[in-house]
């Protein structure tokens, strides 16, 4: 059976051009420096001839009669009154030189031993790869320059050097291109392959030049400024020396003028075409434009991060797109991005004039092109005829356009609140990386949105910025929509839960307003609940003749209909809320009847409550919710007030006291523990060394030192400090960074091991040689608050930078591999009866991941959770645990 | 056989379009597994010789689904 393969490209093969080729690709011989008359019409047989192409619209090209659009360019040529050398083959033509004898041609080696590498090189053709060859190239090169006596005609040899950048000298005495050329004329064809030619299509006297190619004037184009000076290219300022210089050298020599002129004019005309070719040779001034810019000649144009390859081929620029910092904005929905209306006026939508919204854009155009006012009213930039002109809209004519606006037209109108745009933060490692948004312009200059899209997007506001991308067609508007607006990403693909959710203080103030059902003053309440959209406010208690709202209460206000959930919070951990009853989260009807709403019920990626939202309700009522939550959190914590500072850290004397009894005592063990091993009282533990086990005993004391620290801070640190609510409700830190801010920081390790590098026997000259007690070996029983000693702030350092050193190989590495997995897997599609299948149509899954489940639309990777669906239909009686 | 190696199974000629048919694929689509594969050269020693263009059923462990069958086009070398 034949199987079918498409088609690629197997084999790219660079080649010389020879001057025949040159020649016959020309189009016209350029023998004229000058390139327009007074007249401005380019001057025949000059740079511009017209024969190499038009540049101006209107024109038509002399060799193919095509427009500007049309014609692809025509090369010109040169014919050079002496040879030169062209810089990019230095390397080679000063190798051949060395290798070849200057008599017969051959190359400098026995004829046995040149068979012997015809093997070798017919292998590289049968089986061998490239780079094989090569090394046979550069094998017969080493070989072959060692040797003096020609093997072939016996004639002496003499050394060649290379005088850089383009001189050749042969014992002092200078060797012209000219003599060169002669001397590789006479190599022979079948020696080609050992100095690295293919003789199909390349001879080494092709790389020293006679016949000059002139580029096509597309690729020099002429540029007219606004006053109406013409400005040449770089190559052209270039192309115009070498033709300036070769005229002097022909007239030179054809009149016989002295050796030594002539021999100058050479030197001239070599160093014009090597700069023409690399502006940037090693040891050549640089070729400069009379403004002292040097010029920007071929390698130029292709070399670095602004040439060719790296800005205009691996890197493209866009329109309709804009870029500026970002910041936070909780009045936002989730699906909305604040767009600056000074970058709104710039972007522009393409609407073709409709019986629809032919009045919309009549309007539109009456604004003209928008100033700065109170309230941003969209305008129009531009607008297009149906025969395709293009009119500029001004304060000026935009009435009067506006009247004259007929069906068909285009209308380039600005951004305005509710166009669909691509929204991205790079790098973009994931495809929640770029979210479709509803624009909401606004004033100032940053980009905003709702912090629950932190998320997805892994940004902060420290500086970062983001791109934004306007859609152009209706097609791209639509799908954009369905597939990549905000709320349809809220299942991540990575573990098919919720990405996005309340952060930091939405977890705070939802925590506050939930825990023990606080009593709200009517006043407050009200600012709260001012925060979101609520059809009505809950019955309020009255006690001592005030009227209070319960915290719950308003809580249940955002609950969507018909939410039935039972769950454990954060505090459900004993350790945590010890003898509370907070920590189960009891809905019924929508009303929040038990618990405190925490990371557990709303937070990103675990929250319960959230992910039963968006389950039950779909996505757009999910988002509600989320929006809801964040502007009533807003609410909540506008009312009550919320920071944090170091003295939250104090704890009493007597906890203080604990604290280093705890420190002292484990410090003391740890030393019994030596004691013991040196008297031989430890005994082994299996798999370990007596040195082991004695480290694991050690480091098992040390790690209870901390635990107990952590345990004295949590019991002095109670609800009403910051941190703990912070800690407790899970919006950030947790209780471990407590205890090492009030208790003890604990032991430093380096690869999970006690510290123990640095002097002879022992970690720094602060201790005697041998003590492997605690603090020899990293223990810190210091505070943050208190600060450390010298030697733990030495080992926290060294701890830390292993921390660092881990992160930045981390994401090196990881970022490469998903470089290469993307690279594999990118032109991978899902077709519509659910396989995956390759751009050949060969199938790399007959069901998509075996299961045909799409993670972003699944329970946790599961096609269906029978759990929640038993609950929902029987109630929480019969379910199964969540 | 390594307990990592899944199981290879070769499918009758008289069967092939039925599978095919089954799967809503031609077999020049399906994944290939040369015949120098040590598993074919294997499954030559219960079968006899394999040639190329016989389909191989792979039965396999799957983390999402349970047992995940697939199948591959012999190839030549
Ligand atoms: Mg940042
Ligand atoms: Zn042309
Ligand atoms: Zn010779």
């Amino acid at each position: 059976m034949k199987v079918e393969i498409s088609k690629g490209i197997e084999e790219l093969k660079f080649a010389l051009l020879s001057p025949e080729e040159i020649r016959r690709m020309s189009s016209v011989k350029v023998i004229t420096p000058d390139t327009y008359d007074d007249d401005g019409y380019p001057i025949e047989k000059g740079l511009m001839d017209p024969s190499m192409g038009v540049i101006e619209p209107g024109l038509k090209c002399k060799t193919c009669g095509g427009k500007v659009d049309q014609c692809p360019g025509h090369f010109g040529h040169i014919e050079l009154a002496m040879p030169v050398v062209h810089i990019g083959f230095i390397k080679e033509i000063y190798s051949i030189l060395s290798s070849t004898c200057s008599n017969c041609g051959r190359i400098k080696l026995p004829e046995e031993k040149l068979k012997e590498y015809f093997l070798r090189i017919q292998d590289t053709n049968n089986r061998l790869s490239d780079i094989e060859y090569d090394d046979i190239v550069s094998e017969v090169e080493s070989d072959a320059s060692e040797v003096v006596i020609c093997p072939h005609c016996h004639f002496e040899n003499q050394k060649v050097a290379l005088d850089k950048p383009t001189t050749f000298r042969e014992e002092g005495k200078k060797l012209t291109p000219k003599e060169i050329r002669e001397r590789f004329e006479k190599i022979q064809k079948d020696d080609l392959p050992l100095i690295g030619l293919d003789p199909k299509v390349a001879r080494p006297e092709w790389m020293i030049l006679t016949v000059f190619p002139v580029p096509p004037v597309n690729v020099r184009p002429t540029i007219t400024l606004e006053t109406g000076e013409r400005s040449e290219d770089d190559l052209t300022h270039k192309l115009v020396d070498v033709i300036r210089i070769n005229q002097r050298l022909r007239e030179n020599r054809d009149q016989g003028s002295p050796q030594l002129i002539i021999e100058d004019l050479w030197d001239l005309l070599q160093y014009h075409v090597t700069t023409y070719f690399d502006n940037q040779t090693p040891g050549t001034p640089p070729a400069r434009h009379r403004s002292g810019r040097s010029l920007k000649t071929l390698v130029q144009r292709l070399k670095g991060k602004e040439g060719r390859f790296r800005s205009n081929l691996s890197g493209k620029r866009v329109n309709f797109s804009a870029r500026t910092v970002i910041s936070p904005e909780p009045f936002l929905s989730i699906n909305q991005v604040g767009v600056p209306a000074k970058a709104a006026r710039e972007l522009t939508v393409t609407e073709t004039v409709t019986q629809h919204n032919f009045e919309k854009l009549k309007e539109l155009i009456k604004n003209g092109p928008g100033k700065e006012e109170e309230v941003y009213r969209p305008g129009v930039n531009y607008v297009y005829r149906a025969d395709g002109s293009r009119i500029k809209i001004s304060d000026k004519n935009a009435s009067e356009v506006a009247e004259k606006m007929e069906l068909g037209w285009q209308v380039e109108r600005q951004l305005e609140d509710g166009d669909i745009v691509l929204f991205n933060r790079q790098p973009s490692l994931h495809r929640m990386s770029m979210m479709a948004h509803e624009v909401k312009v606004l004033p100032y200059r940053t980009f905003r949105f709702n912090l629950a899209v932190c998320a997805p997007y892994n940004a902060d506001f420290d500086g970062d910025e983001m791109n934004l991308h306007v859609l152009q067609s209706q097609e791209a508007r639509a799908e954009a929509e369905i597939l990549m607006k905000v709320q349809e990403n809220f299942l991540s693909p990575r573990f098919g839960g919720p990405i996005m959710g309340a952060i930091h203080d939405h977890i705070t103030a939802l925590f506050l307003l939930t825990y023990r059902n606080p009593l709200i003053p009517l006043e407050a309440g009200l600012h709260i609940m001012s925060y979101v959209n609520v059809s009505h406010t809950p019955e309020p208690v009255e006690i001592d003749g005030k009227k209070y709202f319960r915290g719950r209460d308003i809580f249940s206000l955002i609950l969507p209909e018909g939410v039935n959930l039972e769950f454990r919070g954060k505090l459900g951990d004993k350790s945590l809320d010890p003898n509370g009853t907070e920590g189960t989260i009891r809905i019924e009807d929508s009303k929040l009847v038990n618990g405190a709403i925490d990371e557990n019920a709303i937070g990103q990626s675990k929250g319960a409550l959230l992910d039963y939202v968006l389950r039950k309700y779909g996505n757009a009522e999910g988002a509600k919710f989320l929006d809801n939550l964040t502007r009533l959190a807003a609410g909540a914590i506008s009312y009550t007030g919320f920071s944090t500072g170091i003295d939250d850290e104090d704890v009493p004397g007597e906890a203080k006291a604990q604290l280093r009894e705890v420190g002292n005592e484990s410090v003391q063990k740890v030393e019994k523990l030596i004691e013991n091993y040196k008297a031989g009282l430890i005994g082994m533990e299996p798999g370990k060394t007596l040195e082991d086990t004695l480290e694991s005993m050690v480091m098992k004391v040390l790690s209870q030192a901390r635990e107990k620290s952590s345990e004295i801070a949590s019991h002095y640190l109670g609800m009403d400090n910051s941190t703990v609510i912070m800690a407790r409700s899970g919006a950030r830190a947790n209780m471990m960074n407590l205890a090492q801010m009030a208790g003890i920081i604990g032991q430093q390790s380096i690869r999970g091991q006690r510290q123990h590098r640095g002097y002879t026997n022992r970690t720094l000259p602060h201790f005697e040689k041998g003590d492997i007690g605690a603090y020899a070996r990293g223990f810190v029983s210091s505070s943050y608050k208190e600060g450390l000693n010298p030697t733990e702030y030495f080992f926290h350092a060294t701890g830390g930078r292993e921390g660092l050193v881990d992160i930045a190989v981390r994401t090196s590495r990881s970022g490469y591999m998903q470089r290469r997995l993307i690279n594999a897997l990118e032109d991978l599609k899902v077709s519509e009866d659910g396989r995956v299948l390759d751009t050949e149509n060969s199938v790399i899954q007959l069901e998509y991941g075996e299961d045909g489940t799409d993670p972003s639309r699944s329970f946790e990777g599961e096609s269906v959770n029978v759990n929640y669906l038993i609950k929902e239909m029987f109630g929480n009686k019969y379910g199964g645990k969540k | 056989m390594h307990e990592m190696v899944p199981e290879h199974w070769l499918i009758p000629v008289k069967e092939e379009e039925k599978i095919l048919k089954l799967l809503g694929v031609a077999k020049g689509q399906l994944p290939k597994i040369r015949k120098s594969d040590p598993v074919i050269k294997t499954l030559e020693k219960v079968e006899g010789e394999i040639v190329p263009g016989r389909i191989i059923q792979i039965v396999r462990k799957s983390r999402t689904r349970g047992i995940a069958k697939i199948y591959r086009t012999v190839i030549g070398e």
